[in-house]
């Protein structure tokens, strides 16, 4: 019952996260929107990494290939990938001090986004802005800011954790 | 693992499309909740608009109604002795089109380099990919992708489409690719020595099978002459400031006059002209 309820809320804050993604900015600023989706699973992964595992990171990256009209597959290898490299070192990362972990989290985003371009050059010829890489930074430096409110959404009525 | 099988069968063959179409039902929900905060602020704004307001624009309607009417009455005249006129020449002519209003969703699904937009309506309205899109001043893209409840439309701007126009003053052929910027296309296929001149508007040639012939695309922008390898132009329609599209159904089987009509009226139509 409880474990169900929990993952109601990871779920709904899944949901958020795409919303954010593709919500209409100015493109002075959505050239700036990070991948909202990738560190709410990154996030979940760290903190029940028995609840949330590779096999969800795939079902939400094929819905948000779908969402984003991108070739099939392509978010889900990603996010399946990054959450992979989460979950084998999630003990490991729990005991990070906040700016290591900042860093990691850095990686990560740069891994998903790299991958994204390969698989984007594989189906066409895509060209590489330097724009490109913003999400990756401002990612980071909304890794506090997600890692706070999911933490908050978490512990509001506690979920089971380990 | 099965992401990579996923990739390379959709790289390969269109097999796909159902289960994208089953799994869009799933996040499509998504988008028009995302769409809802831009919709009810225009509802909210229409339903606050003063009757004054509302009679003037009634008034302006009304007159740039007439006005279109007048022009169209013109139009079936000439669009009658255009076909007889092809009948002449023993030539084919493509029916009329037809067209859908359909309304944007205001959501950003990919990076701002790219110009995809997404519309509110799909397949099962009978929209299908390769559709030309317009709105009420020319030429805005073509269906990427149509989903059950929604269709991708990429614009003429973006970097990886290319529409073949015809420059209007003298029907120079070129191809007009997307700059990836929403006012700008480029024109990079020109001839040194080729005639345009800035101002000078840009209309579909029909050519490739996509667009129908004679929509206005472009105007070309002021250029150096020296630099006829940069050549752009603006798009005419409004891409980034109209939330109405329509998509065409262009009738591609074109009509042949059977010679039973044409000669008849082709004989009648050489007496009035001459």
């Amino acid at each position: 019952m409880n474990n169900s309820y929990g993952f109601g809320r990871i779920i709904s804050t899944i949901v958020l996260a795409m919303c954010l993604k593709i919500v209409p900015l100015p493109v002075m600023f959505a050239v700036y929107n990070p991948d909202w989706v990738l560190l709410t699973l990154i996030y979940w992964s760290l903190a029940m990494p028995e609840r949330v595992g590779i096999f969800h990171a795939w079902t939400f990256g094929l819905l948000t290939d779908v969402l984003t009209g991108r070739m099939f597959g392509q978010y889900a290898l990603a996010y399946s990938l990054v959450i992979y490299i989460c979950l084998s070192l999630h003990r490991r990362l729990r005991q990070f001090p906040f700016i290591q972990q900042a860093l990691f989290i850095f990686f990560c985003l740069l891994l998903s986004q790299l991958l994204l371009f390969f698989i984007k050059n594989i189906q066409d010829t895509a060209q590489l802005k330097p724009t490109f890489w913003l999400p990756v930074f401002v990612g980071t430096l909304c890794w506090p800011l997600v890692y706070t409110v999911l933490r908050f959404v978490r512990l509001a009525k506690s979920i089971k954790t380990d | 693992m099965a992401s990579i099988v996923l990739l390379t069968m959709e790289h390969i063959s269109p097999r796909l499309d159902p289960v994208r179409a089953g799994l869009s039902l799933v996040v499509d929900p998504i988008k028009y909740l995302v769409d809802l905060p831009t919709e009810t602020a225009s509802r909210i704004s229409n339903s606050f608009s003063t009757n004054a307001t509302l009679k003037e624009d009634n008034k302006k309607l009304r007159e740039t109604q007439l006005l279109n009417q007048i022009r169209l009455l013109k139009f079936e005249a000439l669009e009658q002795e255009n076909i007889r006129l092809r009948a002449l020449l023993e030539n084919s002519f493509k029916l009329g089109e037809q067209v859908l209003a359909t309304e944007l969703l205001s959501v950003n699904i990919v990076p701002p380099y790219e110009n995809i937009v997404v519309v509110n309506k799909g397949t099962r309205f009978g929209v299908h990919p390769q559709q030309p899109v317009v709105d009420a001043n020319g030429i805005v893209g073509q269906v990427f992708r149509a989903l059950p409840n929604s269709s991708e439309i990429m614009l003429i701007t973006d970097p990886n489409h290319a529409i073949p126009v015809q420059v209007n003053r003298n029907g120079l052929l070129t191809i007009a690719v997307g700059s990836g910027e929403l006012n700008r296309l480029n024109l990079p296929f020109l001839p040194d020595n080729a005639d345009v001149r800035p101002g000078d508007l840009l209309i579909t040639s029909g050519l490739g099978g996509t667009f129908p012939q004679g929509y206005p695309v472009a105007v070309i922008d002021t250029f150096t002459p020296p630099a006829n390898k940069r050549i752009t132009a603006t798009p005419k329609a409004l891409l980034d400031r109209n939330r109405e599209l329509m998509i065409v159904w262009s009738d591609k089987k074109s009509v042949s006059l059977a010679p039973t009509q044409a000669p008849k009226q082709a004989g009648v139509e050489e007496n009035a002209h001459e």
